[in-house]
């Protein structure tokens, strides 16, 4: 209604002067108005200009007096026209009342005032202050005199009062369509979407959240490296069992009793289960003559090998417990040339911090044929590694327990301008392979790297911890990009 | 892996020459060790006492280089072996011949082994150093050794413990012995009192460095204890030696005693003593054998410095490493290693090496650590590589399912049209005019579906809604697939683009819901949504589009260029295809997100 009467008064007229007096004209709420017209200024309809003007209005005791009279008045009514006692005329009237009223009578001279008692100096008053505030209160003008002493009294107070003038804007219309933000079914039924506007819709932001589940990045990198490995030729081993002997996680692969990493530091022995039932007798034997006393060319450890030690369960330390069964298993057949991979957890009595976890996946590769050579295992893991995004590789001489020649892989990171350690690799010694039954010429090379580091590497997380575990991020989770790894 | 801390000035005097870092590094690169950090004692001193760098203290300004060794190298623990090694790699030495000093049985210093020692530590093996000059650097680094290899070898000690004493000061024969800790009483070292064994059992509890040994021996009724002539007591081992034989910088003649669980480890524990040090000696790489006997008659003379022969066939070498060198190279290049090698030929014509393995390198166990040395002498770099035959798919095919399988995880479902479409569903339909610029157009269609190779995913994928308008609001589907789009540069004028297609449609347009995928794709492509200008990332402007709502669309500007719009599909566009519900329609190029 109010809009109505802006565009429609507007349509006939150049301007309104002032919203004020427009709105006392159409009966309108001042208010109403300003609010109408900010709305039609915000999308141009019509161009108001600010118009301020200075008001009364009275304060709260100026509110009291213009209902019940000013206190001199008050006053002077309660005073009998044979006079009455101060103290009788303080009870009538309140001391506030009295306090104010005597003062301001005894200015205006209308009372007679003893040590005890009060009289009537005139006949009649007039309360012209009462009068004087209704004025005001209905927006009445004054004197500057009458305004000074109101002012001085406190009654009344300055009030800045804000109207518009208002004109036509450039998007001038007699009517204005409120603009949607949809369109809807029922538009397109009723074929209303032809006049319809729209608010302006703000690019800056960004749209709704899609609401779908996401897959967390540690798994999708595995995914890519699984692709890769099948890409390559390689097929996968079973690493569902994460409880090992000692035999096949240690003994098996040529690493003696003895070595650092079968120490409780560094493995989780289990109580339950303790120990293993069965072993491969006579496979067992050859393992602990090779430990023993050497074999096949080697001179062996040269120790006194411990069954009760090869029994020992504990949770793998890697997956190449995995392998060592595999290529176990493979030597029983006629040979046959093969390419094993697998992706899973291991195991690490270690200390949780930044870089370190008590568990981890591990990535290993290895192939197994005939005549194999360094040439091959450089050829196979700058296949594998160009593929992660390193094509410039080095190797390192390195020391591993079931491997040699052994070799650390070093990746040029593009990012990081340098080198930095990327995998442990190497050829399984023949004292692991010949007690498993190979023949002499079979060799074995292999590789190894975590799955973790070459992630947090990829999408640049400094602690392990908010990649994997339950102190994840769930926000990194969705905001996880795909992983590209594999795609060049 | 155990690290060796050394002075770098000391090093770089012993190899003859200075490096610079990243000379040294590339060094150590290639032979198999690794520069780990590079300090000084003041600093040492400083980490472990978690002092500020201001703080003043004691301990020297000399650079430290640590040094990564391999775990099964006992030999490069220790400075002298470090630098022998590196030297002989570098070619300026040659590999040293070990010998026992040639004195008779009987003026051997002897070691009688009592039975009792079985009990607890049964072997013991020993040698002698004479003529030794030490300094105080010589000094230091002996006793870092025996430190090192109690680490890492000897197991902290439960497998073998070294003890060394200044022989001046004993006398031969000496006795190895198994008593009960009551019977035992001396004067262990750094000690001013005489203790009973028992007792420095206790004592040691509150001692840092000695607690974590006595578990090795501490329940056992007898303790391990070595005597001389006159009873004065070298060592009890594995925990203390005596304070009379203690040696110093000053000592002439030292006698090395390791007593063990272990024999295998103990030969090479005294083995890596007697080699290392008998540099200093006044016979350099000479030293004088002890005889060990036990009760039951059995002796041995030790140390053990005779070479293990080896037979390895050239061609097994070239095999392992995937080179194909001459038996001289191959020679040459097992002497940069230690490693000593003699050439034969057999009847078969095959060369054959008998290679000398030195006391030096007890890591060598069977011919493929001979063929490693061969390869790492070589160069582990310069091997030819051997490419396998792999495969690897399509870098577009796997990136777009990727994407599909992240819009699957939006909640969209996939659908799979038709290339071919009609000339009007392809134009008209779409409020589109053809241009004559973009389409390929099929010239002898069958039927009216099959005019044209489809410009754009949108009317296969209105379609597919037209034909759906039974199933249940909102209707969330996807297409990845290619369109053909005329191009001059291309043999034939025409190439296919990969674009991705998306659409809601509901009770409302959803155009928040689109424009929400939209972001997603771009994060999950790792694209950032910037400002306008900023061409490092994606952002949308409003576009104008026949197909799409006046003021309801927007084109996706990534990395400067638009890759596709979104919008409110054109209620014409939905009257023509007979949709009755409101649309909001994607499309992008998704070869650019590649």
């Amino acid at each position: 209604m109010a809009e109505e009467a802006v565009l429609g008064f507007l349509e006939k007229n150049e301007q309104i002067i002032d919203s004020g007096v427009f709105a006392e004209e159409q009966g309108i709420s001042h208010d109403e108005i300003v609010n109408v017209i900010k709305s039609l200024n915000g999308f141009r309809f019509v161009e108001a200009q600010d118009i301020k003007k200075e008001r009364w209005q009275l304060t709260d005791e100026g509110k009291t007096y213009a209902a019940n009279g000013s206190p001199e008045f008050q006053l002077f009514m309660a005073i009998p026209p044979e006079g009455i006692s101060i103290v009788e005329l303080k009870k009538k009237l309140g001391d506030a009342v009295f306090a104010i009223g005597s003062r301001q009578a005894n200015r205006n001279k209308w009372l007679e005032m003893g040590k005890s008692q009060v009289s009537r100096k005139v006949e009649h008053v007039d309360d012209n202050v009462k009068a004087m505030l209704v004025k005001i209160k209905d927006g009445e003008t004054l004197n500057k005199e009458d305004i000074t002493a109101l002012k001085g009294r406190k009654l009344i107070s300055p009030q800045i009062w804000k109207g518009y003038s208002v004109k036509k804007g450039p998007n001038y219309a007699p009517k204005r369509r409120k603009p949607a933000t949809d369109l809807t079914r029922e538009n397109l039924q009723k074929g209303d979407w032809k006049e319809m506007q729209f608010k302006e819709y703000n690019f800056s932001a960004k749209g709704l959240p899609v609401e779908g589940g996401c897959l967390h990045p540690l798994l999708k990198v595995r995914q890519q490296m699984q692709m890769i490995f099948l890409q390559m030729g390689f097929e996968e081993m079973p690493t569902n069992n994460f409880v090992e002997s000692s035999f096949w996680n240690f003994d098996a692969l040529f690493q003696p009793q003895q070595h650092p990493a079968r120490d409780s530091h560094d493995t989780f022995f289990l109580r339950e289960p303790s120990t293993t039932k069965t072993l491969p007798e006579d496979y067992v034997e050859r393992v602990k003559q090779i430990h023993e006393s050497g074999g096949h060319g080697s001179r062996g450890y040269g120790y006194d090998w411990k069954r009760e030690e090869a029994n020992k369960n504990l949770l793998r330390t890697h997956t190449t417990a995995v392998s060592s069964r595999m290529l176990y298993a493979l030597a029983q057949k006629p040979f046959e040339a093969k390419k094993y991979y697998s992706v899973d957890r291991v195991f690490r009595n270690e200390a949780v911090d930044r870089t370190h976890l008590a568990e981890f996946h591990q990535i290993e590769g290895l192939i197994c044929d005939r005549g194999l050579t360094l040439g091959d295992l450089q050829g196979v893991l700058y296949d594998f590694f160009s593929r992660l995004g390193m094509s410039k590789l080095r190797f390192k001489p390195a020391y591993n327990p079931y491997t040699e020649p052994s070799m650390e892989i070093f990746g040029y990171h593009e990012g990081f301008k340098k080198w930095v350690e990327i995998g442990n690799s190497g050829m399984f010694r023949p004292e692991m392979l010949l007690p498993m039954g190979f023949p002499e010429d079979v060799r074995v090379i292999a590789w190894g790297l975590s799955l973790e580091r070459p992630t947090m590497i990829l999408y640049g997380i400094d602690n392990i911890r908010d990649l994997f575990g339950h102190k994840v991020d769930l926000g990194l989770i969705k905001s996880n990009p795909i992983c590209r790894i594999g795609l060049n | 892996m155990p690290t060796v801390s050394v002075g770098r000035d000391l090093l770089f005097e012993a190899l003859g020459r200075t490096y610079t870092q990243d000379e040294f590094e590339e060094l150590c690169f290639d032979f198999g060790i690794e520069l780990d950090d590079v300090t000084t004692e003041k600093a040492i001193i400083r980490k472990e006492k978690h002092l500020k760098e201001d703080e003043d203290i004691g301990g020297d300004e000399e650079i430290i280089y640590k040094i990564d060794v391999p775990a099964n190298r006992y030999d490069l623990l220790c400075l002298e072996g470090l630098v022998q090694s590196l030297r002989i790699f570098l070619g300026l030495d040659s590999v040293p011949n070990y010998t026992l000093a040639d004195i008779s049985q009987q003026s051997m210093l002897k070691m009688h082994v009592k039975p009792e020692t079985s009990e607890i530590r049964p072997y013991v093996v020993c040698a002698v150093l004479r003529g030794i000059t030490f300094n105080e650097a010589r000094y230091n680094s002996f006793i870092d050794l025996q430190d090192k290899l109690h680490q890492n070898i000897c197991r902290r000690r439960t497998l073998v413990a070294i003890g060394t004493h200044d022989l001046d000061t004993i006398e031969g024969p000496f006795t190895y012995e198994a008593l009960p800790p009551s019977k035992i009483e001396f004067k262990p070292l750094k000690q001013v009192e005489t203790f009973r064994a028992d007792k420095l059992m206790e004592f040691y509890k509150s001692d840092m460095k000695l607690k974590k040994y006595l578990h090795i021996i501490e329940d056992s009724p007898v303790y391990p204890v070595i005597y001389d002539k006159n009873r004065c007591v070298l060592s009890l081992p594995p925990i203390i030696n005596g304070a009379h034989s203690a040696i110093s910088t000053k000592t002439k003649n030292v006698f090395i005693e390791c007593t063990a669980t272990d024999l295998t480890k103990a030969k090479i524990v005294l083995n890596t003593m007697v080699t290392m040090f008998s540099v200093y000696c006044e016979r350099k790489f000479e030293v004088e054998p002890v005889e060990v006997i036990y009760s039951d008659g059995k002796s041995y003379i030790c140390p053990e410095l005779s070479p293990y022969d080896m037979e390895v066939s050239l061609t097994y070498i070239n095999g392992i490493a995937g080179v194909t060198l001459e038996a001289n190279k191959v020679a040459g290049l097992l002497n940069k290693m230690q490693l000593h090698a003699k050439q034969s030929v057999t009847k078969n014509d095959e060369c054959i090496f008998t290679v000398s393995v030195p006391p030096t390198r007890s890591d060598v166990l069977h011919a493929c650590d001979v063929a490693e040395d061969v390869a790492i002498a070589y160069g582990f770099n310069e091997i030819p590589k051997r490419k396998p035959s792999s495969i690897k798919p399509l870098p577009l095919n796997q990136f777009s399912d990727l994407i599909r399988m992240e819009i699957a995880l939006s909640g969209y479902s996939e659908v799979l049209t038709w290339i071919l479409c009609s000339y009007k569903e392809n134009f008209a339909m779409l409020n589109r005019k053809d241009d004559k610029s973009t389409s390929v157009v099929i010239g002898n269609p069958r039927s009216a579906d099959f005019e044209v190779a489809r410009s754009s995913l949108m009317a296969g994928i209105l379609k597919t809604v037209a034909h759906n308008k039974d199933h249940p609001k909102p209707i969330k589907i996807f297409e990845v697939g290619d369109v053909a789009v005329l191009d001059e540069s291309k043999d034939v004028g025409a190439r296919n683009q990969r674009r991705v297609a998306a659409l809601y449609c509901g009770a409302t347009s959803g155009f928040e819901l689109i424009h929400g995928l939209v972001d997603r794709i771009m994060q999950v492509t790792g694209t950032p949504f910037v400002s306008p200008g900023d061409n490092t990332g994606y952002h949308i402007v409003s576009s104008d589009e026949p197909e799409f709502l006046s003021g309801r669309q927007a084109s996706i500007i990534f990395k400067g260029k638009p890759i596709g719009t979104f919008g409110i599909v054109h209620p014409q566009v939905l009257d023509n295809f007979d949709i009755p519900d409101p649309c909001s329609f994607v499309e992008l190029n998704l070869q650019s997100l590649l």
